[in-house]
């Protein structure tokens, strides 16, 4: 074979494995694993907002044949940014931004990256790409649950909130929740304590003892940070309601009920979306009726029966509409 | 307002500020014998993390807090030995091996975690201690007078640590190698041995600090320690480099803490205002170190490493 015949050959070649890589772009094989990626603020373990969300990934696992990779304790949000970037780069299908404070990034990020899905939350912000997803919860439900079961357990009538920054997710369960201990009973003192952190445990500490010097008996909080809380209310044996997981094993004594984050509710969709070809970029909420929010009872501390029962009716009000927590 | 001016009150926020001080004043005041004698400790945060991790583990696996104090103390002393060797024996820039050390007690702190334990598992921390006929002492001796052992350690350290530098010769080598350690090498003093000695003796003091912190909550998560050794150092400058100095910064920073936290809990301050008001602990911070900044007392070594010959 001359020179031109080792050139051509070569062409052939070259031209062969770019029609076979674009093959490859076009579309998935159904055995080829969806690729997941996700950013959280704290760690996956974190009995709060990160690990709700690994959680709901191994959930969604059982249903769907996934790939999943993890980022966590990303509480710098250029870090956060760096790896977001990075595994929309690295090919993976979905990358979520777990986290409101990732927003600003992720708008910068998600138009260099059409093909990727990007999925990010607590919000209701898409920021008008088809190729963003927000997600987020009626969160306020889950809280006026606990707030009436609360309501029915205090009995110094003085309820102690311990929260990190007033926004999102947090400031309507909080709201919820102070709205379903007044549903019961109006004149129940809440005392609302906004540290203005989400990881400062010691602070979380003092705020949670100044609420029992206060005469709480009945506590409740969100974020990575109410480990902190949590250990002064074993210490006084005031009773804890917990939001985003299950809470028991902070204070299997202590803790009543935990509203659930079942995020799979909407990284089902998303999926979905992507299998079927149909992404489009919105917003997805998760409550009571639509199973994306559920209530986890500490079965080692169980409600009186007459609680229990109220507690139902609360939730079974909220599925079918005819309970409203009033918070806007 | 007049919720908040109320006795018990007023001694519950006393109460709470003193706890809240304690990490503070433990890492500052071993922050403080450093920079004594010359030698600048950004790491301070970092060997807090491996220490608060230290005394968690320890305590979760042995039940024995002591256990835990004592692997606190010995962590931030391995830590010491470590930036001792960067910074004398390698020479390397104070400021940046201390940002290394941070960085480095960070990551370990948190991937130890994450092997050995993985989920937040409450331990039994520091119970109160009553301190006998002082904690009799009506209504202050149920604040200053009932609180974990620590507590107490913190605030004895403050003039025992004022005399070992003011009153032994120990400390005057300490100021003398912070000052001109060219003057105290002539004569005889070791500079490296002194220094060493510091680091040793101020790394385990944050460690201790960091161990303080696990143990009082009882828990341990990813960056427990939250900036705590960050402001520890602000408070050495705070206090001008002086054991009581830095014990009223401490005390300033954690009632003022201590009183935001009130005012809240009682709704005296809330929804934007309660969130102006939460950032006064880190304003105050500013303010005072812009006011001290003006003020002598900065060791006239501090950072400079010293070669003999030099």
């Amino acid at each position: 074979m001359g020179r031109r015949g080792w050139l051509v050959g070569l062409l052939a070649f070259a031209l062969a494995m770019a029609a076979c890589a674009e093959e490859e772009d076009a579309g998935r094989s159904a055995d080829d694993p969806i690729r997941i990626a996700m950013v959280g603020p704290s760690a996956s373990n974190d009995l709060a907002f990160t690990q709700s969300m690994v959680d709901s990934l191994d959930r969604l696992g059982q249903d769907y044949n996934i790939e999943v990779d993890i980022t966590d304790g990303t509480f710098v949000i250029e870090d956060a940014a760096v790896a977001i970037r990075g595994y929309a780069e690295d090919g993976f299908d979905i990358v979520l931004a777990h986290g409101s404070q990732f927003g600003g990034s992720l708008s910068e990020i998600a138009p260099d990256f059409p093909d990727t899905v990007f999925a990010w939350g607590t919000s209701r912000d898409t920021f008008g790409l088809t190729n963003v997803y927000s997600y987020s919860v009626q969160s306020d439900e889950g809280g006026f649950i606990n707030g009436t079961i609360a309501a029915h357990m205090t009995e110094s009538n003085i309820i102690g909130v311990v929260g990190p920054i007033e926004v999102g997710d947090i400031k309507l369960y909080i709201d919820g929740f102070v709205a379903g201990v007044k549903s019961v009973d109006p004149s129940i003192t809440v005392n609302v304590n906004y540290i203005d952190s989400f990881s400062d445990v010691a602070l979380a500490a003092e705020a949670a003892q100044a609420h029992v010097e206060a005469g709480a008996d009945v506590m409740t909080g969100v974020s990575q940070m109410v480990v902190g809380a949590t250990g002064v209310a074993r210490e006084h044996g005031v009773l804890w309601f917990g939001s985003q997981t299950d809470q028991v094993p902070l204070g299997e004594d202590i803790v009543v009920a935990s509203q659930i984050y079942r995020w799979d509710f909407q990284l089902s969709q998303i999926v979905e979306d992507l299998l079927n070809d149909e992404v489009s970029g919105r917003v997805i909420t998760a409550d009571f009726s639509n199973g994306g929010l559920t209530m986890a009872y500490n079965p080692g501390l169980p409600l009186a029966d007459d609680v229990q029962a109220a507690a139902d009716a609360v939730e079974a009000g909220l599925k079918d509409g005819s309970v409203s927590t009033g918070v806007e | 307002m007049s919720d908040f001016l109320t006795v018990s009150v007023l001694l519950a926020t006393l109460a709470s500020g003193i706890r809240l001080a304690t990490p503070f004043l433990l890492a500052a005041l071993g922050e403080t014998i450093g920079q004594r004698s010359g030698v600048l400790n950004l790491g301070v945060e970092g060997v807090m993390l491996l220490g608060a991790y230290g005394a968690y583990y320890a305590t979760l696996r042995t039940d024995s807090i002591l256990l835990g104090i004592l692997v606190s103390l010995i962590v931030g002393g391995v830590m010491g030995i470590v930036y001792g060797v960067v910074t004398l024996a390698l020479k390397a820039e104070q400021g940046i091996s201390g940002i290394g050390i941070f960085i480095f007690g960070l990551g370990l702190s948190d991937l130890l975690f994450q092997k050995q334990v993985g989920t937040p598992t409450p331990i039994d921390g520091l119970g109160d201690v009553a301190v006998p006929l002082l904690g009799d002492l009506p209504w202050v001796g149920e604040v200053i007078f009932h609180q974990n052992v620590l507590v107490y350690v913190a605030f004895l350290l403050v003039p025992v640590l004022w005399f070992v530098i003011n009153r032994t010769p120990f400390g005057l080598n300490v100021r003398a190698v912070g000052e001109t350690p060219e003057a105290a090498d002539s004569l005889g003093v070791s500079v490296d041995r002194t220094r060493y000695i510091t680091i040793f003796v101020g790394n385990a003091m944050a460690g201790l600090a960091g161990g303080a912190l696990a143990l009082e909550l009882g828990i341990f998560q990813q960056n427990l320690t939250n900036g705590h050794g960050f402001i520890a150092i602000a408070l050495v400058y705070f206090g001008a480099w002086r054991p009581s100095g830095v014990m009223a910064g401490a005390m300033v920073f954690g009632l003022v803490s201590a009183t935001v936290l009130q005012w809240k809990t009682l709704g005296i301050v809330v929804g934007t205002t309660a969130s102006i008001v939460g950032m006064f602990p880190a304003v105050l911070t500013i303010l005072v170190l812009v006011l001290v900044s003006r003020r002598t007392g900065q060791p006239s070594a501090l950072t400079r490493p010293f070669e003999r010959g030099h």
